[in-house]
């Protein structure tokens, strides 16, 4: 049993060529999948109406939407399902964040603790430097 | 013969003016640089590209681009974050036709490139960047 809770956002297109309020209800009913498969939504972003960068499904363009949410792995595969299946969404991708959250808050904490110390040490790589390329 | 004397000629042109191609750029840089080797070899190909590549006195323009020392966009700037979603970023390392531009010819340091390759492979998935652009 890995029930690791895990952050992923998933970013997916929807059809271009619906009326906008049935595009609302294709966000809603990922949404809604999205809790049905055990997933919590922290955050729906539209990202609004953009040109595809090759044709997908014969269309040129697309509504993209980034959808954040968390639970376990096993929940984003039926939410995956759930994409694949469902017709006017023409193209997903997940990606895990939370890796990469954790990995941005270190280098962050790093980068304020070494503000102090750099001075010193580009002094010492800059003395450090030319005896080998000389050699 | 005397072909075969010209080439050597030129060969040892070239031989003579790597190192200090190489020289320059190695001072400042604390890595053994995989492109100092390159204006010799097969590296000087490219970077002529546009002008004229025969040996000898022709590199004399390419090699200051040489001179100029790359640094790594990502390092400089501090950009922590290479995300797939941020185009306009990953743009700037994609060429014309889509293709991801090599570090030799960017200057980006190898654990920024590794998340560059990556990021730029995700955004592709998801029509933000073409696989390659129709011509």
């Amino acid at each position: 049993m890995d029930q690791h809770q895990r952050t992923y956002e998933v970013m997916y297109i929807v059809r271009p060529d619906l009326a906008e309020e049935e595009a609302e209800r294709v966000i809603s009913t990922v949404e809604s999948g999205a809790t049905a498969a055990g997933l919590s939504v922290k955050n729906v972003e539209r990202m609004g109406k953009r040109r595809l960068a090759y044709k997908v499904r014969k269309f040129q363009d697309g509504l993209y939407v980034l959808l954040t949410v968390e639970g376990p792995g096993s929940a984003v595969a039926e939410l995956e399902r759930r994409l694949r299946v469902a017709e006017p969404v023409i193209k997903y991708i997940t990606v895990r964040v939370d890796e990469e959250q954790k990995r941005l808050t270190k280098i962050k904490k790093i980068r304020d603790s070494k503000v102090r110390q750099r001075p010193q040490t580009a002094e010492a790589a800059a003395g450090s430097e030319p005896a080998p390329a000389t050699a | 013969m005397a072909d075969e004397e010209k080439k050597a000629a030129s060969t040892t042109g070239e031989a003579t003016a790597t190192p200090a191609a190489a020289e320059t750029p190695a001072a400042p840089s604390p890595t053994p640089r995989p492109y100092g080797r390159g204006p010799g070899g097969p590296g000087g190909r490219r970077p002529g590209g546009p002008g004229g590549r025969p040996g000898g006195r022709g590199e004399g323009g390419p090699r200051k681009f040489f001179r100029r020392k790359k640094v790594c966009k990502f390092c400089v700037e501090k950009i922590d974050s290479i995300n797939y979603k941020d185009v306009r970023l990953l743009q700037q390392f994609v060429a014309e036709r889509g293709k991801i531009v090599p570090r030799r010819l960017t200057g980006v340091c190898t654990p920024h490139q590794r998340r560059l390759t990556a990021a730029i492979k995700q955004a592709r998935n998801i029509a933000l960047l073409p696989f390659a652009a129709r011509y």
